[in-house]
């Protein structure tokens, strides 16, 4: 083999064990999960490939209720995440000094504690008799009736809490790379404070914010684990229903048509998204 | 994808206005200690959790019900493995993580450098199978994978939870060094070349020593995310249990404090590690 051709070859080569792995149970898997979302059948007398699209109409009249709330409680936990985190980004990355680093720890430390578990620890702090509505109620400062668990906002919240740091850390690398000397140059230039921020400041933070947005809005939306810890029968989000249908009633070809749309949603709208910005940049400022 | 890069965020540049003093004050005013203050709740409402974890881990609680504070004891702690079915899944998780981070190393580094060095055909296809391998919801993956068992009529269990996860974390272990490649310089590999070295050595003592970095902090994150992972994993687990998947399904009957005292345990090991990886990078580049 001469040179040349070894060093053509040389990608491919490299690609070549990973690339099969992710060939076979990534990119299959999805034909695979397509393919199963048309079979027909059930688990005793399994399941055969009838083509049957119908699965997909019935199941999106029956459970568009949970579609529809999945993507309003994660629109929601997004724009919260950017009011809650913009502001963090922002002060570490202009007042945060030499300690950058160390507030930059601060806030990914939740996630060295596991995330069944962060959420569990929710589910312990908002008990209707725990340490805080238990407290507030013997002081008499909140009805005996009163909740969070088992409500909208309950759900929200976890899930704001949970993806948040996915949203200030993308902020944050694009606040921290901006040059400074443009700060400068706007008040030199008789800009005050409010326009340095919304003319040059806030623009070119806007690539951040959206790399924080394709990181925070997929996994809320889909997410399952918030909703069945801290939410009730009123809560139930898409997620849900497509474990509950796989895991426990082994209906799949109708979990498998409602993961494929969703899927479909998701993946089609963050292609759309990233081509209007640019992939290579956001692959790039998510991964620091 | 996040978790492992700030710590070796770049050393804070010096403000430019930080050479005119007047203006920094200008500058700093009001914003600054609003902003500071905000921070600080947001970094305390995030730790919360946290504390709720370590603390009731010590509560003397008396049925499995632990949700009222009832003294400090440490009775847990001493029976910390009472549960053998808590211990084996611990276990499991531990064990599945080296495996898949191993396996992980393995197949993405090599990505990671063909994406990095090589403009070859197939290079935009392979981005897009990484972005979507990241931006596809994780219940997707994990369906997806299912699906296909379900189809083949593998049965689910440990080494299907391997596999899983091993097809979500090749692709971090490469997108972080291919990230790293970025400083790669290729010359050096060529110096070595005219100098005879072969292939093998060439690989060994010039490009591995370059990358290695990448492939170190590509690793601890897929070793972070494989022992944190839920969706993808009880998807393909079928009955074999990990540390996560147990935690789920006590939730509903209560969560006894053996599992705070090992979410401890897992959180104490994972801040030591991460500090001791930015202690060491910081070394290295000093």
């Amino acid at each position: 083999m001469t040179l040349r051709m070894r060093a053509r070859l040389a990608p491919y080569l490299l690609i070549l064990p990973g690339g099969l792995w992710l060939a076979i149970f990534f990119v299959i898997p999805i034909i695979a999960l397509l393919a199963l979302s048309l079979d027909t059948g059930n688990l005793i007398n399994g399941f055969r490939e009838t083509f049957h699209v119908a699965t997909y109409v019935n199941q999106l009249s029956q459970y568009h209720t949970q579609f529809i709330r999945s993507f309003v409680y994660g629109t929601i936990a997004t724009a919260a995440m950017i009011a809650i985190g913009y502001p963090v980004a922002y002060w570490i990355a202009f007042h945060g000094g030499t300690r950058k680093s160390a507030y930059l720890f601060l806030l990914i430390l939740p996630f060295f504690v596991t995330f069944v578990l962060r959420t569990v620890s929710w589910q312990f702090l908002l008990a209707d008799q725990g340490i805080v509505l238990g407290t507030l109620k013997n002081w008499g400062l909140l009805p005996q009736g009163f909740r969070v668990l088992s409500t909208n906002f309950a759900v929200i919240a976890g899930l704001t809490y949970n993806f948040l740091p996915y949203m200030v850390l993308p902020i944050y690398v694009a606040l921290e790379r901006m040059d400074k000397g443009l700060l400068e140059a706007a008040s030199d230039l008789y800009a005050n404070r409010r326009e340095v921020f919304r003319r040059v400041v806030l623009p070119l933070s806007i690539p951040g914010v959206f790399a924080g947005i394709l990181l925070t809005f997929v996994p809320a939306v889909s997410d399952y684990v918030n909703a069945e810890i801290l939410g009730g029968v009123n809560q139930v989000m898409i997620g849900n229903i497509i474990e509950n249908q796989y895991l426990v009633n082994n209906n799949y070809p109708q979990a498998a048509a409602l993961s494929f749309v969703l899927m479909a949603a998701l993946l089609i709208g963050v292609f759309i998204y990233a081509r209007a910005l640019g992939t290579e940049d956001i692959l790039s400022v998510s991964s620091g | 994808m996040t978790t492992l890069a700030p710590p070796a965020a770049p050393e804070a540049r010096p403000v430019a206005g930080e050479r005119a003093p007047s203006r920094r004050h200008r500058l700093r005013q009001p914003r600054g200690h609003l902003g500071h203050v905000w921070t600080w709740i947001v970094i305390l409402w995030l730790c919360l959790p946290i504390f709720v974890m370590i603390a009731f881990g010590f509560n003397n609680t008396k049925g499995r019900l632990n949700f009222q504070w009832q003294g400090f004891t440490l009775r847990y702690w001493g029976q910390l493995f009472a549960i053998p079915d808590l211990t084996g899944a611990l276990i499991n998780s531990v064990t599945i993580a080296l495996i898949v981070t191993g396996l992980s190393i393995l197949l993405g580094t090599p990505i990671g450098m063909a994406l990095g060095k090589y403009r070859f055909r197939g290079k935009a296809l392979t981005d897009v199978v990484l972005f979507a391998n990241v931006a596809a919801p994780e219940i997707a993956l994990g369906a997806a994978v299912l699906s296909l068992f379900i189809t083949l009529g593998i049965p689910r269990g440990y080494v299907t939870i391997v596999i899983a996860q091993v097809m979500f974390d090749i692709v971090y272990v490469a997108i972080t060094v291919r990230a790293r490649m970025a400083s790669f310089d290729r010359s050096l590999e060529e110096a070595a070349r005219d100098l005879g070295a072969g292939a093998w050595t060439t690989f060994r003592l010039v490009t591995l020593p370059q990358i290695l970095p990448g492939v170190v902090a590509g690793g601890l994150l897929a070793f972070a995310l494989s022992i944190d992972d839920f969706v993808i994993t009880q998807f393909n687990a079928g009955q074999t249990l990990t540390f996560p998947l147990w935690v789920w399904g006590a939730t509903r009957l209560g969560v006894p404090p053996q599992v705070n005292d090992m979410g401890t345990i897992i959180f104490a090991g994972g801040v030591l590690l991460a500090v001791l990886s930015v202690l060491i990078g910081r070394r290295r580049s000093a």
